[in-house]
């Protein structure tokens, strides 16, 4: 590159259009993906019921997600007499933007992220506790019952499992010495022996399995409850509650609603493929990369991170197949009495491990 | 630079916009979501002074757990407005009286910080350390080193306030039958079930 074009993308001008570039590309294929994500999510699930799923639109179905988006678009939206009108639009609207605004420091090729910053993994943290405010806003302001109870069932369940997520990332960052995700997968590097699921960092680490492996286990469940994903759905059960916090919701705000939460499935996913899987490295040694253009190389990383990323939504979907609801009580139970005390020992044992062996 | 000062102004304003539509807000839900709003400008504030690590801990804390919990408790309230509005004339010279004692406070806060006060005789390890030390590590080696005791006492105030929150609300309550997973677990059909002989027409006669 010539140094005048390298000057134009260090102005404020440049940078910002650079920024703006980088931003849609993510969100557009980001976008992309959860409408297949979704269509793949109806087929696992009626693939475990020995239906078909939708095969309609498209070939085998592929493009019902778009059908599904054109209908909910022009479709009228209804705002019950009773509601909070600013409040009732507003819900949606944060829900989908903190969702997508978390992809910003989500490294998903080397050197392929939107903000690389120090505390990338705290930003993570706090995007996504901030996710429930679209819920119980939602909740609130529909002025109605069920959604009333959804939303409260959402905040308290929300908190209770932010809580295990945020020791589990504590002993991921004590391992990787650091909050950045790139530094985080870095250090994974070299083959899946060395991923922070199986201790990070082959002979020396190994004995932290007995720690991590059960630590990756806490983080995906922790994930399905933070996702509200059966068998933790009960701020929508649709058996007592019948949509929880979108009941009075419908066509673009309810699709806002729906999108922001796949969009959190897939960024819990991704998530789990970062702090335990590796991220972008391949599981064997990358030793061959030397010799191979910049361009394939981050194509590499980038196959690798959504390849680990589509196996643990395979593994959310398989859940939500196959898994009968949490009581309310049991859910609390297992978030307070069972993770919390388990990820702290492992807090404890992995800071301990990290000072003395 | 030019980003930075648009950013401030606009954070800035965000931040006292929303503080005030705090306290003149009718329904306290919207009171309540407004702070969150301030303590989110804040929170950007943060950011651009260089302490991220800082922004994002007021995020994960104040925003993510005890503004959610504010919001939980004022939604469960019934606040009668007629009420609240009542006492307004009586509590005004009181509300007063605080409000220009804090305002005095904080303009001597704020003239100290601005020259620097008593941290201007000794310079704070932020300002001489190396440029390539992370927030988090500036604070860790600061907090677990000179000032581990006060850190141990912060810790040890908020364990005797979670007690203390423990033994205020824990009541035993007689004859409660309460699930033990543990005898669930193991129950085999051995411990959980027999087979009786029964012959026709007499009943178990238990």
């Amino acid at each position: 590159m010539e140094p005048a074009t390298q000057s134009f993308w260090a102005t404020p001008v440049g940078w910002t259009i650079g920024t703006v570039a980088h931003i849609l590309a993510i969100t557009v294929v980001l976008l992309l993906c959860i409408a297949f994500i979704i269509y793949g999510d109806r087929k696992i699930f009626a693939g475990a019921q020995m239906r078909k799923g939708p095969n309609v639109v498209g070939p085998f179905g592929l493009l019902q997600s778009f059908a599904d988006l054109g209908k909910f678009l022009i479709k009228e939206l209804i705002i019950p007499a009773g509601a909070d009108k600013a409040v009732f639009l507003l819900a949606p609207i944060i829900s989908v933007t903190l969702a997508l605004g978390a992809w910003a420091v989500m490294p998903v090729a080397p050197n392929w992220v939107v903000s690389d910053i120090n505390v990338g993994i705290l930003y993570l943290f706090a995007v996504s506790s901030l996710g429930v405010y679209g819920i119980i806003m939602g909740g609130w302001a529909s002025n109605s019952k069920y959604p009333f109870l959804g939303s409260l069932r959402s905040a308290a369940q929300m908190v209770s499992y932010e809580v295990s997520i945020g020791f589990v990332i504590v002993t991921v960052i004590l391992l990787a010495g650091s909050m950045n995700l790139t530094a985080i997968t870095q250090q994974q590097a070299g083959g899946f022996w060395n991923w922070n699921m199986f201790g990070g960092g082959f002979p020396h680490n190994l004995p932290l399995i007995l720690v991590m492996f059960p630590m990756g286990v806490i983080f995906f469940i922790s994930s399905l409850a933070e996702t509200n994903r059966p068998p933790f759905d009960l701020p929508e059960a649709e058996s007592e509650l019948v949509a929880g916090y979108a009941v009075e919701y419908g066509s673009t705000p309810y699709m806002l609603f729906y999108l922001a939460e796949t969009a959190n499935i897939v960024l819990m996913s991704g998530l789990m493929a970062v702090l335990f899987l590796g991220g972008w490295h391949a599981p064997w040694p990358e030793d061959y990369l030397a010799t191979w253009p910049a361009v394939l190389v981050s194509l590499h990383g980038l196959f690798f991170y959504m390849a680990k990323t589509f196996f643990v939504f395979f593994m959310n979907a398989m859940v939500r197949a196959i898994t009968p609801r949490y009581r309310y009580d049991q859910l609390m139970r297992l978030g307070w009495k069972i993770f919390l005390p388990t990820s702290l020992v492992a807090v404890a044992l992995v800071a301990g491990w990290r000072v003395y062996a | 630079m030019a980003l930075q000062a648009i950013a401030f102004y606009l954070l800035a304003a965000v931040t006292v916009l929303a503080g005030f539509a705090v306290v003149s807000a009718r329904n306290p839900v919207h009171s309540v979501l407004w702070l969150i709003l301030s303590f989110f400008s804040a929170a950007g504030l943060f950011v651009l002074l260089g302490a991220e690590f800082l922004a994002m801990l007021l995020v994960v804390v104040y925003v993510g757990a005890v503004a959610v919990l504010f919001l939980f408790v004022v939604m469960m309230l019934d606040v009668d407005f007629a009420a609240l509005r009542q006492g307004f004339a009586r509590y005004l010279p009181l509300g007063l009286v605080v409000a220009g004692i804090l305002v005095a406070e904080m303009v001597m806060v704020s003239t100290t910080v601005a020259t620097r006060g008593a941290a201007a005789a000794n310079d704070t390890p932020n300002a001489s350390g190396a440029v390539d030390v992370t927030n988090a590590e500036a604070i860790g080696r600061v907090l677990y080193t000179d000032y581990v005791y006060f850190f141990q006492a912060a810790g040890l105030v908020l364990l005797v306030a979670m007690i203390g929150a423990i033994v205020l609300t824990l009541r035993h309550k007689p004859g409660v039958r309460r699930q033990v997973m543990m005898d669930q677990v193991l129950r085999t059909p051995k411990t959980g079930m027999r087979i009786l002989d029964l012959k026709p027409g007499k009943g178990i006669g238990e």
